[in-house]
């Protein structure tokens, strides 16, 4: 591994070296609990979430430009959060109940809370030891059998960062690229929570975390195990959806066939219970993914890494399939090679549905940045998006791509209070979130250090409680 | 859009300026690679020294070199005159630490100089002949205002990475504006590494590999023993370093080669800068007490994650520190007290910091230092923050790593005779929204199209059209 490398390797291209060889582990402490009471399908939830929204008072914004999510801009706008939830979205004129607390929006910024779909946070915490890397099951290619919550170290530092710095309230954590079938995804609330079952966000759809590419080839060839090219990728990707559709079937038929945890999880996302998400940077493969997903009848949910995804941005949107980016990511590995600054505005201006992401513990507390430059450099070469358009980059589609868009990504009454307000124009550099309010409760203030979480690591730790 | 072909990016709006910016390029088109004379008039001129921008000023260029920028400065005659109404006129932008030109594509290790992991040398590594100048990533930073770097080695299996050098971006086989400028060593978590497990076996090391240099004798009867130069010329000009001369005398006992002892000669004597990278507070002052057992040691800190909590120490000391700008997480355990405080504390504590890209993509994307500058400026209307006024932190990625390497006097500003290194902006170049509109190196004007630019034009519209793609070009 080559130094400055590692970064991105523990993300995007998870190189083995990065990934936990320390495989021993303790004996189980749990006893064996099967029988007729045990969960049978994909849609059962045995770890369910505990999440509860933290209290909040009832608050009015006034005076903002807002931005909201779904590619509507309201200048001098009121917001008006209770109970949790958006109560009013509007002009100057917007009602403001009485005894609410009142801020002050003139010359700042509000937008729906941030959505990463794509992070590793918990699964590759900080400090990035190997005692911590949880990310990646290198036992297998196919691994769909592993859920990314279950490693999920809820103390990890990252979250809070991506909070007070990036105004992100929900995000996807997901399994690495070492395997092809890398296992379930998982969307949490950012919050600081003991377990990450009070983070997960209730009733979102599970993921499941596939790749094409480098990654598996490298990790699996490097062992003389299939798979060691593009071609061993596919034939290995299909033989296991043809069981897994198999497996489906015989459950259908025979209730009471022995449960298979991997192909459960297939099943789960050939019935369109679980949403599938595909690290996959070349726009050839990304093709030939989306013939994949035809022939066994699963759906696509979003390309992700997609540095290619310009060069097929009308393959994308006449299958509706989002691809989720970097603005300016690149040359990394050979498939990241033909990275273009404008990747994002050229997917967006196709019609297809782009996403800005981040893989990356210090990406996802600049995201509002990323898309600025990328938007930057679309309307250079002419492609002419408005600010609260490109928005949508960062709202209303990754919350499409994680199956939450009822929920949150947009500033309409009646969804979660999921808020920034930024101290200035979200697209500028000198901008940061000024508040951030997740189901209505206010969990970051700039201006009160009692409002800068904390995890357990850094308690006692040069640097507690600093900002960050 | 016009202009679009010729691979020079015009916001729509530019107007006026268009004619002398297409001559300009015109020029370029035609290029004799050779100088020429530039007046680059009436821009917001940021001579890059931590001064306040001048409004409606002159950047004249003339033999490769700045001849005067500022307020009143008269256009000479025959020159070509650039009027930069509305723009932004800067020094281009110094990555205060950095890998570029070192690799083509990462993960692709026959393209990848950037250590070497299984040679039998270290100290005497010296990445001259590694740096591609028609590396990808040169034209793409370039593009985006990048004009010199600082470029490190990284370290293989020893706490010596070897000898970095400062290069420039341009587009021509010379890209060494100074040789064998440094020295780099790791010291924290990666030198103990190296170093076979523990900080205390790299600083043996260490200690051990400047005695054997020091220890190295000269020939008797050598040029540099009678007095003359060798052993006293500026270190990016000796081709034979005289103490690897086979009859130079050394003890049984050595664990360093000839060749690793004689590079770490020009540090033991303060004619080389060392650059370590340490991170936690405790590595620092480690690091700053080698002076007293080496007092000429020329230091210059990397990283310093955690360099606020003794940065009056660091002050003290006088050394420079070239510190990552935006990391703030305990990404490992010798990086606790990480903030995005720490330039601007060590600032306001008397520190002479940069901003460098220590382990984060280096090798590729020194292209975002005026990002991560901005967001030094920006972290200042955050209460408890500790950010940089504008002024310095437009330095921090220009003048500063220039004095901190050495080069002050050469790049890194507009100040007369410095290397005509100019960038135009369309606006405020911390910005995200800014573009750069033109750059020169050493005086000439550069092409600003790469291999992002070419594929961003083909595929415009992603349908094929008549012919594939491959025939578009």
């Amino acid at each position: 591994m080559k130094s400055g490398w590692s970064t991105v390797a523990c993300a995007a291209a998870l190189l083995a070296g990065c990934a936990g060889q320390g495989t021993e582990r303790p004996a189980s402490t749990s006893s064996t609990q099967t029988g007729a009471d045990a969960p049978r399908s994909a849609s059962d939830d045995p770890y369910p979430s505990t999440y509860r929204a933290y209290p909040g008072v009832v608050t009015a914004i006034t005076g903002a430009t807002i931005f909201d999510g779904e590619g509507g801009r309201i200048d001098n706008g009121t917001i008006v959060l209770a109970d949790g939830r958006i109560q009013a979205v509007g002009g100057a004129d917007t009602p403001v109940p009485e005894g609410a607390t009142r801020i002050d929006g003139a010359g700042r910024w509000v937008t729906p809370g941030v959505i990463d779909v794509h992070s590793h946070l918990g699964d590759y915490p900080s400090p990035g030891v190997e005692a911590h890397s949880d990310g990646n099951e290198i036992t297998s290619p196919v691994r769909p059998e592993v859920w990314a919550e279950h490693s999920v170290w809820p103390q990890d530092p990252g979250f809070s960062r991506a909070l007070a710095n990036g105004g992100v309230t929900t995000l996807q954590v997901l399994p690495g690229s070492a395997n092809l079938f890398g296992g379930r995804g998982v969307t949490l609330r950012n919050v600081p929570a003991r377990t990450v079952q009070a983070m997960r966000f209730p009733g979102a759809p599970r993921g499941l975390k596939i790749a094409c590419g480098e990654n598996p080839k490298r990790v699996y060839g490097g062992r003389n195990q299939m798979p060691q090219t593009r071609m061993g990728n596919i034939a290995l990707m299909r033989q296991t959806w043809q069981r897994a559709a198999e497996y489906r079937d015989r459950r259908r038929r025979e209730p009471n066939t022995a449960r298979d945890m991997a192909l459960e999880t297939l099943a789960g996302a050939l019935e369109g219970d679980i949403l599938v998400h595909n690290h996959c940077y070349r726009a050839d493969e990304m093709a030939l993914m989306l013939d994949m997903a035809r022939e066994f009848g699963f759906r696509i949910s979003t390309f992700h890494h997609a540095v290619e995804a310009y060069k097929i941005a009308d393959l994308l949107e006449d299958n509706g399939t989002c691809a989720a980016m970097w603005s300016d990511w690149w040359g990394f590995k050979m498939e990241a090679y033909d990275a273009v600054n404008e990747n994002i505005p050229l997917v967006h201006n196709a019609g297809a549905c782009a996403i800005v992401h981040s893989d990356d513990s210090n990406g996802i507390q600049r995201l509002n940045q990323e898309a600025a430059k990328a938007l930057a450099d679309g309307r250079r070469m002419g492609i002419d998006i408005s600010d609260e358009v490109a928005w949508r980059w960062l709202g209303i589609n990754p919350a499409r791509a994680l199956g939450i868009e009822d929920e949150t990504g947009s500033l309409r009454p009646g969804k979660r209070a999921d808020v920034v307000l930024w101290n200035g124009h979200p697209f500028s550099v000198y901008t940061r979130p000024q508040q951030v309010w997740i189901d209505g409760a206010l969990l970051y203030d700039m201006n009160d250090p009692r409002l800068r979480p904390v995890s357990d690591f850094e308690l006692g730790q040069p640097g507690e409680g600093d900002v960050k | 859009m016009i202009g679009l072909r010729q691979g020079f990016r015009l916001r729509q709006g530019f107007g006026g300026q268009v004619g002398l910016l297409m001559a300009a390029i015109a020029a370029l088109a035609a290029l004799p690679a050779a100088a020429q004379t530039v007046a680059i008039t009436g821009g917001r001129v940021v001579l890059g020294d931590g001064s306040d921008p001048i409004d409606g000023g002159t950047v004249v260029i003339r033999d490769g070199r700045v001849a005067a920028a500022g307020a009143g400065v008269a256009v000479p005659a025959g020159a070509t005159v650039i009027d930069a109404s509305g723009k932004w006129v800067t020094p281009g932008i110094v990555a205060g630490f950095s890998r570029i030109g070192l690799t083509e594509v990462d993960a692709v290790d026959a393209t990848n100089d950037v250590q070497a992991n299984n040679s039998p040398f270290s100290a005497a590594i010296d990445v001259v002949p590694a740096i591609n100048p028609q590396a990808a990533s040169i034209a793409v930073n370039r593009a985006a205002g990048v004009t010199r770097a600082i470029v490190s080695p990284a370290t293989g299996r020893s706490i010596f990475g070897g000898q970095g050098a400062v290069i420039d971006l341009g587009a021509d086989m010379q890209p060494v504006t100074r040789a064998r400028a440094f020295q780099f060593i790791e010291l924290g978590e990666a030198g103990a590494q190296d170093a076979g497990g523990s900080r205390a076996s790299a600083y043996a090391l260490l200690r051990n590999a400047m005695r054997e240099a020091r220890d190295l004798r000269l020939p008797i009867g050598s040029s540099s023993q009678r007095g003359s130069s060798a052993a006293d010329a500026p270190i990016e000009d000796i081709t034979e370093n005289p103490y690897i001369l086979p009859d130079a005398r050394r003890p049984e006992d050595v664990l360093l080669t000839r060749f690793d002892a004689a590079a770490l000669v020009p540090v033991l004597q303060g004619r080389q800068l060392l650059l370590v990278h340490v991170e936690r507070a405790s590595d620092i002052l480690q690091t700053l007490a080698l002076k007293r057992e080496f007092p000429r040691l020329r230091l210059v800190l990397v990283g310093a994650a955690e360099g606020w909590r003794v940065a009056d120490r660091i002050a003290a000391a006088d050394v420079p520190v070239i510190a990552n700008a935006l990391t703030d997480l305990p990404a490992s355990f010798e990086q606790l007290a990480a903030t995005q405080s720490n330039i601007g504390r060590m600032r306001a504590a008397g520190v002479h910091v940069s901003i460098g890209m220590i382990n984060d993509d280096e090798a590729r994307q020194i292209r975002v230092s005026t990002q991560y500058a901005g967001n030094l400026v920006g972290i200042g209307r955050v209460p408890g923050h500790s950010g940089l006024s504008w002024n310095e932190a437009f330095a921090a990625i220009t003048s500063r790593p220039a004095e901190a390497i050495g080069l002050g006097e050469e790049i890194g500003s507009l100040r007369p005779g410095r290397r005509g290194d100019v960038v135009i902006w369309d606006g405020d170049p911390l910005e995200l929204a800014t573009a750069v509109e033109a750059v020169w190196i050493d005086g000439v004007q550069q092409s600003l199209e790469n291999r992002q630019t070419r594929l961003r034009d083909r595929y415009r519209q992603p349908q094929e059209g008549a012919l594939p793609h491959a025939y578009d070009r």
